[in-house]
């Protein structure tokens, strides 16, 4: 059946990808033309995809559950998108972004599409341009640069604190060019609930239309699922609302190994939980490092009188304030990578440091930027002497213009103002490094099936870099899947059309109903969300940013009895053929279920720390994570086995190393 | 904190409608309007009442989904704020809040306080892009420089998030704020300078089909657009229009 062959062209690392791309077998328009492609998702990669394969020539079907595909959760991204253009000229280059990636990654993911993806990255940026994205630029009118966590050079393109919603507002311009021409058909407010695999070939999905709450068979010839992360799985996270692991898992049920599933990055900078009825948390863009410092009190007392509310952060002097990133990494300082910062803030937290009520919040401070910049726009401003309030002042406005609408929401979530106080924040659910196994065609291990995005486990091994999701889900859609699935298509330019009457759709439309029926006829009485909450706590707290064997084994036990607790005990009102958001949602959860199991399961066999997978028994005196790179530098691919997510089958990819070495990782 | 609520319910496009009545207490201050609804689902399929049905994603007032009629205001009170992002420290303890649909002819409820707005990507699919394949070989990103203000200014257009409040509060369901903030994005930017002329042209005549109301200038769409899309882009795109249609044959 399924092998685990990544298919990594011959050759050096810098020429894979052109000559892989030189043999590419040429499909002429005419055949183009006979060849359905369903694309899952309209986010970044699944947009891009479309748009680029529509432009082709083939026949496009897009999915996407919200009103709109212009309301993929890439939207919400903020900070930015990186891209080897060197326009700062400070050393940077596509070598560079390469082996920062792989670095970062914790030296956990695959060089050669790492290479890749650093390769594209600059054409991405030109890509974007030409469509109309208003990146920021500078007075000279070129573009503007900042700089993310983990690396040392500024190759961060942005716009303001909303590049995700100007490059999927982007891609889903040239979607939307393409639906008007009739190449793509666009079905929103669909969700995909199986994939129909016929002869071991990805040939269709079903989807619900939630509005009508009907069943729809669609075929193709490939299946490309673009369906974005399952952070949702802890149930707080900074992902939407409706973003959810079903596209992904069905797939995985039905062959498609999940790898490195536990690869989970908590985002160190987020507003802390306020309340048992929050539905989610709200990230503040890691480039706020940039320009804020993370502390907390140096003494215990001065925690516990801020947490009483009898001393405020002002107050305290600078001598009684402990920066302990600067003082822990003085040489990446702020902007160490996001799972070191996260677990630097859960120490300082959990040793009794805590500065918000419940004592899990550190605080993010813009005072020093804004003096700085004052200084510096006064200066410019031909002002010798200007007062401390007209420094504030012109550091206040420059800190506006780069992060204004981060500082707004801030201020709008927690009534507070970030000008004036620093802010307070904490590590939540972010991304999902792990995802479903893909070799370097994206293809996953059911031929036909593809998988691009956040959906695939590809490119950031352990830990993904700030501003490096955004670059792979375009890399993805515009300039990797177009060529790869061509290859794929290129065998079936004489198959036909794939009939919807076939014995295995018929199957899985059945399998989705009864699936779905079960759940409106149980006699239960909790509502869905009761239950999500519940696994929610229990991930964050056995599988979040620092794991040990016994809790995973407790968690493993936890969610499988919450599980069967699930099917008992479940309340969904509503009926089949109507709008139906409870019955969305069940289906969601019950796959976050089984998910839940596999990430336990992935993070108890991986007994190292690397990146955001922290095993409490796997650390060095100072608390740092210690990699085991004999035994465990691999991918870990897990394959669905006796119906029972516990039972799934380990697969191991070697990773293997020629370009750059294995070291431990220093931001010392 | 405890509320009073009237939720208008509507089984589907056809139905009626009707205003429903209910309690929710257990409201903290630092929740969120949708938060609160939530709490009042909950409750309500602990009675055995189908819940009430509401667009929402990302809840952080980027995606756009979130679209609620409150005391009146489209996204309720307050400036530059989608429903998501109201909290209920926005209203007094034993308020009663009335909430319904963004109403509009082009945008049919489909049920509760759920619309269809698709006619926002069918304007957009008028004309809303620049004509660019994929391709690995443009330009050079920079081979263009764009003066700061002009780029800052189109950026400021393309930050409407596609809520519909613009057509919710305008009393023509006009469609002027969100056509034109896309239409100003592409007429500040070199980039758009080569379909001007047709975009701006099937742009409004798309906006025209689906039944969207004339502009009459109250400026009411500005005050209640969440991110402050300001009018002059309204503006800009009536000189665009008019230019176009003179020029074009
Ligand atoms: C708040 C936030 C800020 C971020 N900031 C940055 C940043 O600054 N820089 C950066 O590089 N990255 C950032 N990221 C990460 C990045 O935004 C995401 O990883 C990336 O956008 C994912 O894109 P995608 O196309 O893979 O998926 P998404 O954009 O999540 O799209 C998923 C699509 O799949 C569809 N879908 C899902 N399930 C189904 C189903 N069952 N049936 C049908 N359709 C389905 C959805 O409708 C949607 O269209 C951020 C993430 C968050 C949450
Ligand atoms: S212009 Fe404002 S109110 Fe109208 S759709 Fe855009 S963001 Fe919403
Ligand atoms: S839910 Fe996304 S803007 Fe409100």
């Amino acid at each position: 059946m399924s092998t685990l062959d990544a298919h990594i062209p011959e050759g050096p690392i810098a020429e894979k990808w052109t000559k892989h791309k030189a043999k590419i077998p040429l499909v002429s328009p005419a055949n183009k033309r006979q060849i359905d492609v369903i694309v899952v998702g309209t986010g970044l990669a699944g947009s891009s995809a479309a748009a680029s394969l529509a432009e082709l020539g083939y026949n496009v079907k897009a999915f996407c559950f919200q009103d709109s595909p212009r309301r993929a959760h890439s939207i919400a991204a903020q900070g930015g998108i990186n891209a080897a253009k060197n326009y700062q000229n400070d050393g940077d280059s596509t070598f560079r972004l390469f082996y920062d990636t792989i670095k970062g990654g914790d030296y956990r993911s695959r060089e050669a599409n790492v290479h890749r993806l650093a390769e594209v990255s600059a054409s991405i940026i030109d890509q974007c341009v030409a469509q109309g994205v208003p990146f920021a630029r500078d007075y000279g009118g070129q573009l503007d640069n900042r700089s993310f966590g983990g690396v040392q050079v500024s190759r961060t393109f942005y716009a303001k604190g909303q590049t995700g919603q100007q490059l999927l507002l982007g891609a889903y311009s040239a979607l939307s060019r393409q639906v008007a021409k009739g190449r793509v058909q666009m079905f929103a407010r669909h969700e995909m609930v199986e994939l129909v695999v016929v002869d071991g070939k990805a040939r269709g999905i079903i989807a619900r239309d939630l509005v009508t709450g009907e069943l729809e068979r669609h075929s193709a010839h490939a299946v490309l699922l673009c369906t974005g992360g399952y952070g949702n799985v802890f149930y707080l996270s900074t992902n939407a609302m409706g973003s959810n692991v079903t596209a992904a898992w069905k797939a995985h049920r039905k062959g498609a190994f999940m790898a490195n599933p536990c690869f989970t990055q908590i985002h160190p900078t987020c507003i802390p939980v306020s309340g048992h009825f929050q539905s989610k948390l709200t990230l503040m863009s890691e480039s706020l490092r940039n320009d804020g410092r993370i502390w907390v009190p140096k003494k215990k007392e001065d925690a516990e009188a801020i947490r009483a509310g009898k001393l405020q952060a002002v107050q305290l002097a600078e001598e009684d304030r402990d920066y302990y990133l600067e003082r822990r990494y003085p040489a990446f300082g702020n902007l160490v990578p996001r799972d070191v910062a996260s677990r630097a803030a859960k120490e300082r937290c959990d040793a009794g440091f805590g500065v918000n009520k419940t004592g899990e919040a550190v605080y993010l401070d813009f005072a020093s930027a804004i003096e700085r910049y004052g200084k510096e726009a006064a200066h410019v401003q031909g002002l010798h002497h200007p007062s401390a309030e007209k420094v504030r002042e012109l550091g206040e406005a420059i800190v506006e213009s780069k992060y204004g609408n981060l500082f707004q929401m801030y201020e709008k979530i927690t009534a507070q103002d970030p000008y004036k106080t620093p802010m307070m924040i904490y590590p939540a659910v972010h991304y999902t490094m792990g995802g479903i196994w893909v070799d370097y065609n994206l293809m996953t291990t059911v031929p036909g099936l593809f998988a691009l995005g956040e959906a695939n486990f590809s490119d950031h091994g352990a830990n993904r870099l700030g501003a490096s999701a955004l670059m792979q889900g375009l890399a993805d859609g515009y300039f990797v899947a177009p060529y790869t699935v061509g290859t794929y298509l290129a065998d079936d330019i004489r198959t036909g059309k794939i009939s919807t009457e076939l014995p295995e759709f018929v199957d899985a439309e059945t399998a989705a109903r009864q699936r779905m029926e079960g759940f409106l006829n149980n006699a239960g009485n909790t509502p869905v969300e009761v239950f999500h909450r519940e696994l929610g706590k229990i991930m964050w707290d056995q599988c979040g940013m620092a794991r040990n064997k016994e809790g995973l084994e407790k968690a493993i036990q936890d969610i499988r009895s919450l599980r069967e607790r699930f099917y008992k005990e479940v309340k969904v009102p509503g009926k089949m053929h109507e709008m139906n958001p409870e019955l969305d949602k069940a289906g969601r959860v019950a796959d976050f279920l089984e998910l839940g199991e596999l990430m336990c399961l992935d993070a108890l066999s991986r007994e190292e720390s690397c990146g955001g997978h922290f095993r409490e028994e796997y650390q060095s005196e100072e608390g740092e994570a210690v990699r085991r790179d004999d035994e465990f530098a691999y991918v870990a691919a897990w394959e669905f086995a006796d119906q029972d997510p516990g039972k799934a089958k380990l697969h191991k990819e070697q990773l293997v190393f020629e370009n750059v070495k294995l070291i431990t990782r220093s931001y010392k | 904190m405890k509320f009073t609520l009237n939720v208008w319910r509507q089984n589907g496009p056809q139905d009626k409608g009707r205003m429903e009545t209910y309690q929710v207490d257990q409201v903290s201050d630092d929740m969120s309007f949708l938060e609160m609804i939530d709490v009042l689902n909950e409750q309500l399929i602990g009675q055995g009442v189908d819940p009430v049905v509401f667009d929402h994603d990302c809840r952080e007032g980027i995606c756009g989904m979130c679209s609620m009629f409150i005391n009146g205001e489209a996204h309720g009170p307050g400036r530059g704020v989608t429903t998501c992002q109201l909290h209920m420290r926005e209203f007094k303890d034993g308020d009663e809040i009335t909430i319904e649909p963004f109403r509009a002819k082009a945008f049919p409820v489909i049920k509760d306080l759920m619309v269809d707005r698709s006619a926002f990507d069918r304007i957009i699919q008028a004309g809303g892009y620049v004509s660019v394949n994929t391709s690995g070989n443009l330009p050079d990103a920079n081979a263009t420089p764009i003066e700061k203000p002009d780029a800052d200014a189109a950026f400021d257009a393309a930050t409407c998030i596609g809520c519909g409040a613009c057509v919710a509060t305008c009393k023509n369901a006009s469609a002027m704020l969100f056509t034109s903030a896309k239409v100003s994005q592409f007429a500040l930017l070199p980039q758009g300078q080569v379909e001007a002329k047709d975009r701006v042209l099937h742009m409004v005549n798309q906006m025209d089909l689906e039944g969207f109301g004339n502009c009459t200038n109250t400026g009411a769409c500005e005050v209640e657009c969440p991110k402050g899309i300001s009018i002059e882009n309204i503006a800009r795109m009536n000189r665009e229009f008019l230019s176009a249609s003179i020029t074009s044959k």
